[in-house]
């Protein structure tokens, strides 16, 4: 018996069952469709810390004080205060392979100009900040390191600040109240939208972090120190000259571990990675469970239909089917169970990644390595749970099978 | 007509022992036949003989415990399974008491069957099924389902599908038993017919008048053969259908005579 004669059976006898088929697809499509899902899910976040790489750059390092153990895990980060605007200094003029410096210190901080009140996060940073994060203005000018050094209360404001804050006017030139206190306004930034995470990345103002330490904190220590380098290879000198250079700074004995922490945006990114790509194992070996489940409905229903179907067995064992027709005819029907819920089970799981993504604000990714995962995975569970039934069928005795009542 | 007179089955000494549990039941205790090409043979015995037995072994279906199965110069003794499949295909048609057809399946899907296992085109398939279904006469309920058809009918599309892949040997196990006389007649009709152009043919019966239509008769007893003879005066169907009327002529005074007499009077009322 050809494949399409046999397959036209096994569609026809399925037909006949139509409830019957659909309530043992269902375990396939949920099965399906959770893999999917969660998958959705995991590699969506892999997606978002991959565009936030990009975003940031691949040329850049982040300084942190305190030590970073092994596992990646900060240890008394902001605790510790070890960081200072002469290390940033030293970092700028003695690293060959170090193109920028900025220092970021932030705070949060409530802003009024005229009547109108807005909350919002408060970056400290130097002039390069922008060079490095490559962030052009669309009114005014940045300020100086000039007002670096004296500390100056002038700001640049985020597009959303600015629509909060403005309602359409020119804010350049005009002087608002960080809490409490003056600053005037020399530019505005272009918009950004928002980051990976779905923050909004215009809600913002960037004022000389000497003047953020200074006025609005009260600190003399730097948050980080953001550096980048000359180019993606020098990567790694920038990295070994800095830490040479602060160990120097630092007084460290050779016996001593760092009291500062050299980081690139990759390897922070790679750690986060690895979390999550463990998150979307975990998922979908979760989700692969209800597929397995979905596999043990088929093998059941399978074996129920081999024992009514007997007699058919015997009939068309005594006009001359072989063992392997029989045995194809019932895989057959188990595959083509399978693989119809694995069908459905991918709408399912595309339609509810949208879903979660949509409730959840979370992002997913529906990548065609998974649906084929998913699809590949359903079609051999119904080989895999086809295959006894299909085989009780095949070795049946034909009179046997005949005499079935 | 010397191929018509070779061996075309052949069996001796045929031993067949089903263990029940600690009983042994002893359903064949050698048998040994000749059948030739061309014959018509009735098998006849009490139930219990061992006739199914023995036409299940020669139809491969089953196999002996012991003995020696010669069919077409093919000792089928020594074959797996897939080739008796093979053999079952080509060269043995069945006809079974119970007809047997797939349910929810039409006429002609049913006679279509057979094909479907030794790769024929889908288009000579129709065509050579359609042809059977014209020899037993029901070409135009093709597309019949088998419950919508009468026993005599669904039995005529068994013949048809035993018949459509050109076999050696039609066996049939008590084809009539679930039949009523002028059907099982009809049905002997096509036997006769189908055996007139060539087709070797072993029948199961209990009924002494369908043996009739055969040309040799075989009584078991007791799993052995009793009486082995050529049939004396041979039955000719297509005869007998002309002598026998049509039922609601033919009864209509034994019907009188089971009627009430309120029935009786309906009855008159109603001419
Ligand atoms: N599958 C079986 N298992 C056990 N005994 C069987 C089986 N088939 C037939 N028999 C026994 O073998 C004997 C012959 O049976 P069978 O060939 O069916 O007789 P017949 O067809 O002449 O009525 C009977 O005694 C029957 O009970
Ligand atoms: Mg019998």
């Amino acid at each position: 018996m050809n494949v399409l004669n046999i397959l036209k059976v096994a569609m026809r006898s399925l037909g006949r069952n139509k409830l019957r088929s659909f309530l043992t697809m269902l375990g396939i499509i949920i099965g399906v469709g959770a893999v999917i899902a969660m998958m959705a899910v995991g590699e969506g976040a892999q997606y978002n810390i991959q565009q936030q790489i990009a975003s940031l750059g691949t040329n850049v390092l982040l300084v942190f004080p305190g030590s970073i153990n092994q596992g990646g895990i900060r240890i008394g980060l902001g605790s510790r205060t070890s960081l200072t605007p002469g290390d940033l200094e030293a970092i700028q003029t003695q690293c060959p392979s170090v193109a920028a410096a900025t220092a970021q210190v932030r705070t949060g901080a409530q802003i009024v100009f005229g009547e109108q009140n807005w909350g919002t996060s408060v970056l400290g940073a130097n002039p390069s900040y922008f060079t490095i994060r490559s962030w052009p203005l669309s009114l005014g000018q940045y300020f100086t390191d000039a007002d670096v050094r004296g500390a100056t209360k002038v700001c640049v404001l985020g597009q959303t600040v600015v629509d909060n804050l403005f309602q359409g006017g020119n804010p350049v030139g005009a002087t608002i109240r960080i809490k409490k206190m003056p600053f005037k306004v020399v530019g505005v930034l272009e918009p950004k939208g928002q980051s990976a995470q779905g923050s909004d990345q215009d809600d913002i103002i960037i004022a000389p972090y000497t003047t953020v330490q200074k006025k609005l904190m009260g600190v003399t220590f730097l948050g980080i120190i953001m550096v980048s380098a000359v180019s993606d290879q020098a990567m790694v000198d920038a990295q070994n000259q800095i830490t040479e250079l602060l160990r120097v700074r630092h007084k460290i004995q050779p016996w001593e571990d760092n009291d500062f922490t050299v980081r690139s945006q990759t390897e922070i990114a790679n750690t986060a990675q690895a979390t999550t790509q463990v998150l979307t194992i975990l998922l979908a070996s979760i989700a692969s469970i209800s597929l397995l489940v979905g596999g043990i409905g088929i093998m059941n229903i399978m074996l129920v239909s081999v024992t009514e179907r007997t007699r058919e067995i015997g009939i068309r064992m005594s006009i001359g089917a072989r063992s392997r027709d029989i045995l194809y005819q019932f895989l057959i029907e188990a595959v083509v169970l399978s693989m119809a819920g694995g069908a459905l089970g991918v709408l399912i799981g595309i339609a509810s990644s949208d879903i979660i993504s949509a409730l959840a604000n979370w992002p997913t990714l529906v990548s065609p390595v998974s649906v084929g995962l998913a699809f590949l995975f359903a079609a051999a569970v119904g080989i895999f749970f086809g295959f006894y039934p299909a085989r009780k069928a095949a070795i049946l005795n034909p009179i046997d099978a005949l005499r079935y009542e | 007509m010397s191929e018509q007179m070779s061996n075309l089955i052949s069996v001796q000494h045929l031993i067949k022992v089903y263990q029940m549990g600690d009983v042994e039941v002893h359903a064949l205790r050698g048998v040994s036949l000749e059948i030739f090409r061309g014959e018509f043979v009735a098998i006849m015995g009490a139930s219990g003989s061992g006739k199914s037995t023995f036409m299940n072994i020669i139809g491969c279906l089953d196999v002996p415990t012991k003995g020696e199965y010669i069919l077409d110069d093919i000792d089928v003794s020594r074959l797996d399974r897939d080739a008796l499949a093979k053999i079952r295909n080509e060269k043995i048609g069945f006809v079974f008491q119970g007809f047997n057809l797939l349910p929810r399946t039409s006429a002609l899907e049913n006679v279509e069957l057979p094909m479907f296992y030794n790769n024929v085109s889908s288009k000579a398939r129709r065509e050579k099924a359609m042809e059977a279904l014209r020899v037993v006469g029901l070409e135009e309920r093709w597309n019949h389902m088998p419950n919508q058809l009468s026993g005599g009918q669904q039995q005529r599309v068994a013949v048809a599908r035993a018949l459509v892949n050109n076999p050696s040997i039609i066996l049939a196990d008590e084809p009539t038993g679930n039949l009523d006389s002028r059907t099982s007649v009809e049905v002997m009709e096509i036997f006769q017919q189908l055996n007139h152009q060539g087709i070797t043919i072993v029948l199961v019966t209990h009924e002494a008048d369908i043996a009739q239509y055969a040309k040799r008769n075989v009584v078991f007893k007791d799993g052995r053969i009793k009486r082995d003879f050529a049939v004396e005066k041979r039955r000719t169907a297509s005869e007998q259908l002309a002598t026998m009327p049509a039922f609601a002529d033919e009864d209509e005074e034994v019907i009188e005579l089971n009627m009430t007499p309120e029935a009786k009077e309906q009855k008159e009322r109603m001419r």
